[in-house]
């Protein structure tokens, strides 16, 4: 699950309002996202360079670290946290994301050369007009690409982003895939030139960018990426040239995507304009860019528009288990960011018809529909269908574990008459006659007498009867005798008994006391 | 002897000091001077001082000038006709243990002819167990004493229920597999039927690609998965459910758009140790839709692989807990329905659910219990709907659904048993004391 470190204070004014901890918390857990972690810059940095000593921790920036799903990209930044539950909150409408209008003749334009096919054939971009950062949001802006490289691009692999300056650049643009030794630029962060083979070597020892090498290393061919004037963009999935590095004061983002996997490359391509065209000073509006392959094929990006799905509303209702009107769930999924509208089907019925941004990759059937909106209704406030099962008798399982227990220590169950003699429950046993006796009134002969009130009877005739047998002698039995009950509307009951007999050179007494009694049900003995 | 028979006594006598003792025997000093007296006439004082101890004529001269017996000077006469030695018989009261008045303590002690002394004695008497001669307790009944008869003479010594004893000889079952039987009950009164999961090895086609979990996800790495290296792939899969996944994945169907990504065999094919007992699930409803349809209730208890770091609360094999149900017409309220059953019976009946995610199911959710000793809700299991691009391959009928949930066996079973780190609990570096003591597991019956 990735994890999206947020400054607390920006993401309340990005909300429009401040939250206890609890309340943030009890939020997410309705949207469906985890507060993970609070810490604070400080702590973190302090984490990374291993240092000990702590701040004045008052006056460090408060960072909230929240767990998304894995498969919501939009959500990989503030921004897209802060909009996805301002419209959760029916504090803002959806937006509506649209291409500027610019004609197919002024559209800026990226040519394919064909010698990318063999080591990454696809390319998508886009431009970012009029946009304006602050120190937050740029970092938030290089934040994103980052979580993108390391979840869908998977570690760039699929896909490689680089953003770039459009005022250092000169369009057309082309992407071309040429022998290392024939690339040369000044990477970013360094200060003189490098062809692209003496990069690799250079990057070798780059605790951050080595593990991409592998990517491209051993081709022939390099993909790379130049402007009219022959500056070069970028090596993806590597690195990005010095030239057209963006800074706080870019006005005019370039953005362009390279990949093995194209859905996936749209899928990076939309998270971030969709998301940074916040910032631009036409809202939500992103500037086309068209890709001409060589074989004349050619493709306008990004490709922002809405996949139209049609869910029944029978299908919805009858799947969470709960009775929507059609205008209840329509309100609930504009609150997930999917525009619905009904419409009616025949057979009165209603149809959902969902229009699913391109912010929302992961909606692919109508199933994740359907779970928006037990979503935004509240899990917790589906009704349960309990399913018929049954109950075990308590007092059965107990005495079956009871029994294991004993027998496991050695013991030998023994199963005896329920019916004895009224001297072998009184004088035989040196007591006095109970009082609570069920007595029998026809007995054939004494062995029928009463019904017993313990069990010892039984265990001590088996004893009786196995005068003989190897000593130790270790018996038990577990069963129920019978009492006067006056709670009873017969005026007697059962009673569940253990009984464990120990008969030996000695008393044996340790034995069971330790055995059968403390040791494995930990109960305390009472006044025995 | 109990203590209440045992009564403490202090006694405060006066005894005489030796010169107490003296006058006691002798008379006191100012009745020997005045007798010394003639009682006519007088007497020098030189000669008197030479009549008597120089002591006595020292402390009799001022005592008997004191009491105005005698008349001091160089000639000393009587000046009564008799006197009575009260303090020698004042000092043989005392010797005989009569009783005095506070002056004439004082006037005594003053005069230093008596000190008084403490006197501490204790009053005991016969106790029950009063015997002549001390007798040895016997720590237990033997079968010397039955055949000698001294049984009936014997003292027993009292049982200390404090003492450990020995411990006994037996068997015993383990902690976690106790747990598991318990929930294997709990299963089956709820109607559950339990799959077969003796097959660690798994394809990654069961274990992934069925389950509608794209390739390219970040379980299916090596670092998640343990991949096998021999056998490293699966000989055979059913080629025609084969080619109905790998569509569903690249182009969807089923009423889904699908992964829009590129499928591969060779990723499918891939040997591993299962890294969860879905694999056995969808084993078992792939093996369900290949009949007429009967609604089924399914569930598992069994090892799996993980190939994650290990600390006090991670392994690299644990156990999963798996249930499921699959039959027409389920809802999300069954599955709250049925989670409510089933965790009630652990003994946890305040539950909350938290939209999550996992590739093959939606709606997916967390499950939450509130924890009365911890204060506070803590996650107890993951749940969800199987989603169609999964099932529909399959050839399940459209209008069956499958809810089902899971969870492991070791942490309930830690919070039982207030174990914190795992390794005690399974593995070999288990502590056999911890096996042995382990008390019965209840769970399950309330």
């Amino acid at each position: 699950m990735p994890t999206v470190s947020v400054g607390r204070d920006r993401l309340f004014a990005a909300l429009g309002k401040s939250y206890t901890k609890e309340e943030f918390e009890d939020l997410c857990f309705c949207f469906g996202i985890e507060l993970d972690d609070v810490t604070t810059e400080k702590a973190i940095i302090r984490k990374e360079k291993h240092l000990d000593e702590e701040g004045d921790e008052n006056d460090e920036e408060v960072i909230y670290k929240i767990e998304v799903p894995a498969n919501r990209y939009d959500l990989l930044c503030l921004e897209g946290i802060a909009q996805a539950l301002r419209v959760f909150n029916k504090q803002q409408e959806i937006p509506k994301y649209t291409l500027s209008d610019v004609s197919k003749d002024s559209m800026l334009q990226m040519h394919v050369k064909p010698e990318t096919s063999s080591i990454r054939p696809y390319v998508v971009c886009a431009v970012l007009r009029d946009i304006s950062f602050d120190e937050a949001s740029y970092n938030s802006f290089i934040d994103l690409q980052d979580k993108l490289h390391q979840n869908i691009c998977r570690r760039r692999t699929l896909v490689a982003i680089g953003t770039h300056d459009l005022d250092t650049l000169q369009g057309p643009f082309t992407y071309e895939a040429l022998p290392p030794s024939h690339i040369n630029f000044v990477p970013l962060k360094q200060t003189r030139d490098f062809t692209a083979d003496e990069l690799m070597e250079f990057y070798k020892s780059d605790l951050k960018l080595k593990k991409y090498l592998h990517i491209i290393e051993n081709s022939p061919l390099y993909p790379v990426l130049y402007d009219q004037n022959r500056t070069v963009l970028s090596l993806p999935p590597i690195i990005n040239g010095a030239h057209s590095a963006i800074t706080l004061k870019t006005k005019n983002v370039f953005i362009e995507c390279t990949a093995t996997d194209l859905t996936k490359a749209k899928i990076v391509l939309n998270t971030m304009v969709t998301i940074f065209s916040e910032y631009c000073k036409r809202k939500y509006q992103v500037e086309p860019v068209e890709v001409v392959y060589a074989d004349g094929r050619s493709y306008v990006y990004p490709d922002l528009s809405a996949y139209n799905m049609e869910v029944s509303l029978s299908y919805i209702n009858h799947t969470i288990g709960v009775s929507l009107e059609a205008e209840e769930v329509t309100s609930l999924l504009n609150r997930m960011q999917l525009h619905a509208e009904r419409s009616a089907s025949g057979n009165n019925q209603w149809n959902i018809n969902v229009l699913v941004p391109p912010t929302r990759s992961d909606v692919l059937h109508p199933c994740d529909v359907m779970e928006d909106v037990a979503i935004a209704y509240g899990y917790n406030n589906i009704p349960k269908r309990k399913p018929a099962s049954v109950k075990p008798l308590a007092l059965n399982e107990f005495s079956d574990l009871m029994r294991l227990e004993i027998a496991m220590n050695g013991f030998t169950e023994v199963l005896t008459w329920i019916l004895c003699s009224s001297k072998e429950i009184s004088t035989m046993l040196n007591r006095q006659t109970d009082e609570s006796t069920a007595v029998v009134g026809n007995p054939r002969t004494s062995d029928f007498e009463v019904v017993r009130t313990t069990l010892m009877p039984g265990i001590l005739k088996t004893i009786g009867h196995n005068k003989d047998h190897p000593k130790p002698i270790k018996i038990y039995e577990v069963g129920d005798v019978v009492l006067l009950d006056e709670k009873k509307d017969v005026g007697a009951s059962c009673r569940r008994r253990l009984a464990a007999l120990y008969c030996g050179a000695n008393s044996g007494f340790e034995v069971i006391y330790l055995t059968v009694l403390t040791k494995n049900f930990t109960c305390e003995l009472n006044n025995c | 002897m109990s203590k209440s028979r045992i009564l403490d006594i202090k006694r405060e006598t006066w005894v005489l000091t030796g010169e107490g003792k003296k006058y006691a025997a002798e008379g006191s000093p100012e009745v020997q001077l005045f007798l010394a007296v003639p009682a006519e006439g007088s007497i020098s004082k030189d000669e008197l001082q030479k009549k008597l101890d120089p002591a006595v004529f020292k402390i009799g001269c001022s005592q008997a000038g004191k009491n105005k017996w005698v008349e001091m000077g160089k000639q000393v006469s009587r000046k009564v006709q008799n006197v009575e030695d009260k303090v020698k018989d004042l000092l043989l009261q005392v010797q005989n243990g009569h009783a005095l008045s506070k002056e004439e303590i004082s006037s005594l002690k003053a005069r230093k002819l008596i000190v008084p002394q403490t006197w501490k004695g204790y009053s005991v008497r016969k106790g029950p167990n009063y015997a002549p001669k001390r007798k040895k307790a016997a720590t237990d009944l033997t079968r010397e004493n039955l055949q000698k008869g001294d049984w009936k003479e014997l003292e027993f010594k009292e049982y200390n229920f404090n003492a450990k004893g020995q411990p006994a000889e037996g068997g015993h079952l383990h902690p976690l597999l106790k747990v598991r039987k318990q929930l294997k009950d709990i299963f089956l009164q709820m109607g559950f039927e339990e799959m077969p999961t003796n097959n660690f090895v798994e394809s990654s086609f069961w274990n992934f690609d069925a389950l509608f979990q794209p390739q390219q996800h970040p379980a299916r790495d090596s670092h998640d998965t343990f991949f096998l290296e021999e056998p490293s792939t699966t000989r055979e899969l059913p080629e025609d459910y084969v080619e109905r996944v790998k569509r569903v994945h690249e182009s969807g169907g089923y009423g889904s758009r699908g992964y829009g990504y590129e499928w591969k065999r060779e990723e499918a094919n891939k040997n591993l140790l299962r890294t969860h007992t879905t694999a056995v699930s969808s084993r078992m409803l792939k093996a369900l839709a290949e009949k007429p349809f009967a609604p089924k209730k399914y569930f598992s208890i069994d090892r799996v692989f993980r190939n994650e770091a290990v600390d006090r609360t991670h392994l690299a094999e644990f156990h999963q807990i798996e249930g499921l149900v699959c039959d027409r017409g389920l809802t999300l309220g069954d599955l709250i329905g049925v989670l409510h059953d089933f965790f009630s019976r652990l003994g946890m009946s305040k539950l909350r659910f938290k939209p999550a995610y996992n590739p093959y199911t939606e709606p997916s959710m967390e499950i939450f219990s509130y924890h009365e000793g911890f204060g506070k809700w803590v996650e107890v299991g993951n749940s969800g709907m199987f989603r169609p691009e999964m099932l529909l391959p399959m050839g399940l009928p459209e209008d069956v659904h499958v809810i089902a949930w899971g969870l492991s066996l070791e942490r309930p079973t830690m919070i039982l048993y207030g174990i914190d780190n795992i390794r005690d609990l399974f593995g070999h570096k288990v502590d056999l004391g911890l096996i042995k003591r382990n008390p019965i597991c209840r769970l399950g019956i309330s």
